[in-house]
């Protein structure tokens, strides 16, 4: 058995593949769910119903794929340009640190220039976050994987001991969370009763925004380059190492929008626990996407709603909701051979 | 050849045909080879000579066709059975260890896994042997990285006769080597068939495949076209065949070299490995100076101090009258300087990108084809339109993808961006690598003309061939050091082929007064 190159590979084949791939990961998760003495149509009408099945259960859905954006987003922005970003947790931390800040007190402004504000000085923060471990890998050639994912660990002991220490909300009966954001500074709902908030659009704007980048400018035509083949961009003179630190600002700062989506959209004030790993599932997001702008928000979308769902699958049938977790690296795996099946076919001999 | 008795059939093919997509790689090719002969298969790259190959030896199965060997079926898809049949191959690329000896190397893999001792001392013996039997010397405790190139091709061959082969493929095995280093090779082969051996040598150059081979057979398109025998034949008729029709070369008129507009004033440095020792050479306009050497002496030391990948480190490099410091590519392309990279795959192009990309990527920040940051769409598709129809860049869009392009395609698509530009110096390192005579002939043509035009044009190249057609003067680089510039009316390969070896001519030398 041997891969061997397609020659050309059709726009539905293409269109196709990753929509198969799921159905084919759904179906081997199925054999878990009978492993787990759950019925299968039962179990998965219930995830179904939890993810989309009513209002309810959609803007959930789509409230937990706002972060997820823009995790994902700073994924595909820093992959692309073969910057392996794995510091989204920590980024999206350091965002929600700056909007806790800004958004706390250290100033006040009307709603429309207040949320701005706070998004820049978020965005900055995660950006400066990246810089770090990126400038040490141009350097000093430090693996920026390492580095990146330490730095996950620090910064959220950073938040652990502000929580805990010098920003204790005094009026939060012993809980470590910061104090609330102003008003003014508190993303607007977008539908009545429901948690789906302002932040929603901004990452739609923000992953619209990123592929006009990569695709209709300078800098994204020099990040695509010099992550598709380094040698070359130098060759040619692209400034490499410019367009890699303009890359980890992007990334990083996209990355940290996720934090002000959801201390100043879902919670409200900044707590340990605003993020169930964001960071780390945008990876998965950016990857079942391809790595495409657009994609990531379809992506989001299907690992909330699976995240969801799984949430109500669990309650319905009595099996984990770890499930969920798993239901996205099948998926995730799946489409992943899905795309090499779209680039090779299987030949025997 | 005198006798009339048929030699026997050592090696017969019938009706191989393989396909790979959409290419019909292997044509229904049926071959015989005869004991004590050395059979040539000549033909373009991609006529599918390796694929063949690479069936006999089982790294493939054949869809269609079958394989004997001394009249027995040999089991497809079976390197080990090809081995047991006799069967040996030396691939164009080295399949050594550097870091282990030459005995290690020869030895690796015939002794069994578990066996307690190593049995070296009759290892040994039988490694000397068979190197006095063919005049294959080679120190066996030597590391074999550091040996030299034609070195490492004698352990690849005494690798092979170590395993019993009775029947040798060999895959474009002077591609690498010097004039001399491959009159070595011609002579172990012949010494090889007079001792019963039969070749199978894959190439694509005529003057070795008429030096050594009793008979020729020609693949085009994947399939047989001409089965000669090299008495009967001539240059002329193989190369008709191999391209299916006649090639015409290009002519370089006599020109003065004008203004200089690259040299090089005892210029010392150590790149990637590469290093160049007090080099000191001028090109001027209206003039090709070519390079010649095997590869590893010092050109990619060369070329990328003229791509500004590198600065000197003692010296002085002066491009177009201004002295170049710390130049980067970026300035490089600002100065004029057009760089015909020598791997295109990896420096050249971009394969993911569009071929209209690949077409802009020194240029993407120029004002005609940027604003305020953002890239203008439609002029750099415009662009694209124009180049592929003037550069004959064929079998895609300005919206493909460049991967799918051929090497010669690619080539040309490198040459547009480059040559477009109308660069007065221009660098081109190994600019036919790989290509089929059709595109080699528009690369060269593409060259002279640029010369004629009032270019000056480094030309750095390990195909002597090249280096005869196009250059004006030529000098040749060993270890780094240059040799003095030779009008190529005055060289010929004997003279260069000692140059390339280390051996210097006496007799006046300017290139180096520097060296001491």
């Amino acid at each position: 058995m041997r891969l061997e190159p397609r020659t050309e590979a059709t726009f539905w084949l293409r269109a196709m593949a990753p929509i198969l791939a799921v159905i084919v990961a759904l179906a081997l998760c199925g054999f878990l769910i009978l492993w787990a003495g759950a019925p299968l149509l039962e179990a998965y009408a219930a995830l179904a119903r939890g993810a989309l099945g009513s209002r309810f259960a959609l803007s959930e859905t789509l409230t937990r794929a706002t972060p997820l954006i823009f995790t994902g987003l700073a994924v595909a922005v820093a992959f692309r340009a073969k910057l392996w970003n794995i510091g989204g947790e920590g980024q999206l931390y350091a965002g929600a640190l700056a909007a806790t800040w800004v958004g706390t007190g250290a100033i006040d402004l009307p709603a429309y220039l207040m949320i701005p504000a706070i998004f820049s000085a978020a965005a900055l923060a995660g950006g400066l976050l990246l810089l770090l471990p990126t400038l040490l890998k141009i350097r000093l050639k430090v693996d920026e994987v390492v580095t990146t994912l330490l730095l996950n660990f620090v910064v959220l002991l950073f938040v652990n001991y502000l929580l805990f220490g010098p920003w204790k909300d005094p009026l939060s009966m012993g809980w470590p969370q910061a104090a609330p954001i102003v008003d003014s500074g508190l993303l607007p709902n977008l539908v009545d009763r429901t948690r789906l908030h302002f932040g929603l659009l901004a990452g739609l704007v923000a992953s619209v925004a990123v592929w006009i980048v990569m695709r209709f400018t300078h800098w994204g035509f020099e990040i695509r380059a010099v992550g598709l083949n380094t040698p070359a961009a130098v060759f040619a003179g692209i400034p490499v190492n410019a367009t890699v630190v303009r890359t980890a600002l992007l990334s990083g700062g996209l990355a940290a929008c996720a934090g002000v989506t959801e201390v100043c959209g879902t919670k409200g004030y900044l707590t340990l626990d605003i993020s169930p790993g964001f960071g780390y599932t945008g990876i998965a997001v950016a990857m079942l996407a391809g790595l495409h702008p657009l994609g990531v928000v379809v992506s989001a979308v299907f690992v909330a709603a699976i995240y969801n769902g799984a949430d109500s699958m669990s309650r319905a049938v009595g099996i984990s909701n770890y499930l969920a977790d798993v239901m996205t690296a099948v998926a995730l795996l799946a489409v992943l051979v899905s795309s090499l099946l779209v680039q090779y076919r299987i030949r025997r001999g | 050849m005198s006798s009339n008795v048929q030699p026997p059939s050592v090696l017969s093919v019938r009706g191989i045909s393989k396909r790979f997509g959409d290419i019909q790689a292997n044509r229904d090719i049926s071959l015989s080879l005869n004991a004590g002969e050395v059979l040539a298969l000549l033909g373009e790259n991609g006529a599918g000579k390796t694929t063949l190959m690479s069936i006999l030896f089982g790294h493939y199965v054949a869809d269609a066709g079958s394989i004997e060997v001394n009249g027995r079926p040999l089991p497809p898809g079976s390197p080990s059975a090809a081995i047991d049949a006799g069967i040996g191959m030396v691939h164009q690329h080295f399949t050594l260890a550097d870091n282990l000896s030459v005995l290690d190397n020869v030895v690796l893999g015939t002794e069994r896994l578990w066996s307690p001792f190593q049995r070296r001392r009759q290892a040994r013996d039988r490694l000397s042997a068979l190197a006095d039997r063919f005049g294959l010397n080679v120190d066996p405790d030597a590391r074999v990285g550091n040996l030299s190139v034609g070195e490492r091709q004698r352990v690849e061959l005494l690798k092979v006769l170590y395993r019993d082969a009775r029947i040798l493929i060999l895959d474009e095995p002077t591609a690498v080597l010097t004039p001399q280093e491959a009159e070595a090779l011609f002579q172990t082969l012949t010494e090889m068939v007079s001792n019963g051996l039969s070749v199978i040598f894959i190439s694509h150059k005529l003057n070795e495949v008429m030096a050594i081979a009793q008979r020729i057979a020609v693949l085009r398109h994947g399939a047989v076209v001409g089965e000669y025998n090299r008495a009967d034949t001539s240059r002329t008729e193989l190369a008709t065949a191999m391209v299916g029709r006649e090639v015409a070369s290009p002519t370089r008129t006599q020109m003065d070299a004008g203004e200089p507009v690259l040299e090089l004033k005892s210029v010392s440095l150590r790149h990637n490995n590469s290093r160049l020792l007090h080099a000191t050479l001028k090109v001027g306009q209206h003039e090709v100076l070519g390079i010649a050497g095997v590869s590893g002496n010092g050109q990619t030391a060369l070329a990328d101090l003229v791509s500004g990948l590198c600065v000197p480190e003692s010296g002085e490099l002066v491009v177009l009258g201004r002295p170049a410091g710390g130049h980067t590519p970026a300035h490089m392309v600002a100065a004029g300087v057009g760089r015909i990279p020598e791997d295109r795959h990896t420096a050249g192009v971009v394969h993911e990108m569009t071929v209209s990309e690949n077409l802009v990527l020194e240029s993407y920040r120029q004002p005609e084809f940027s604003r305020f940051g953002w890239l203008r769409v439609r002029p750099i598709l415009e662009h694209a339109r124009t180049l592929m129809e003037r550069y004959d860049v064929r079998g895609a869009g300005p919206d493909t993808r460049t991967s799918s392009l051929s090497g010669g395609n690619m080539q040309k698509l490198i040459l547009a961006r480059v040559l477009s530009r109308r660069p007065p110096l221009v660098l081109a390192c190994q600019p036919t690598r790989g290509l089929d005579v059709g595109a080699t002939a528009y690369v060269h043509q593409q060259i002279l003309e640029t010369r004629n035009q009032g270019s000056g044009i480094l030309l750095i190249s390990e195909d002597l061939d090249e280096l005869l057609t196009l250059s004006d003067r030529i000098m040749v680089i060993y270890q780094g050091e240059l040799s003095p510039a030779i009008p190529t009316e005055q060289a010929d390969r004997a003279r260069l082929g000692l140059l390339m070896s280390g051996q210097r001519t006496t007799g006046p030398s300017s290139g180096r007064d520097h060296a001491a």
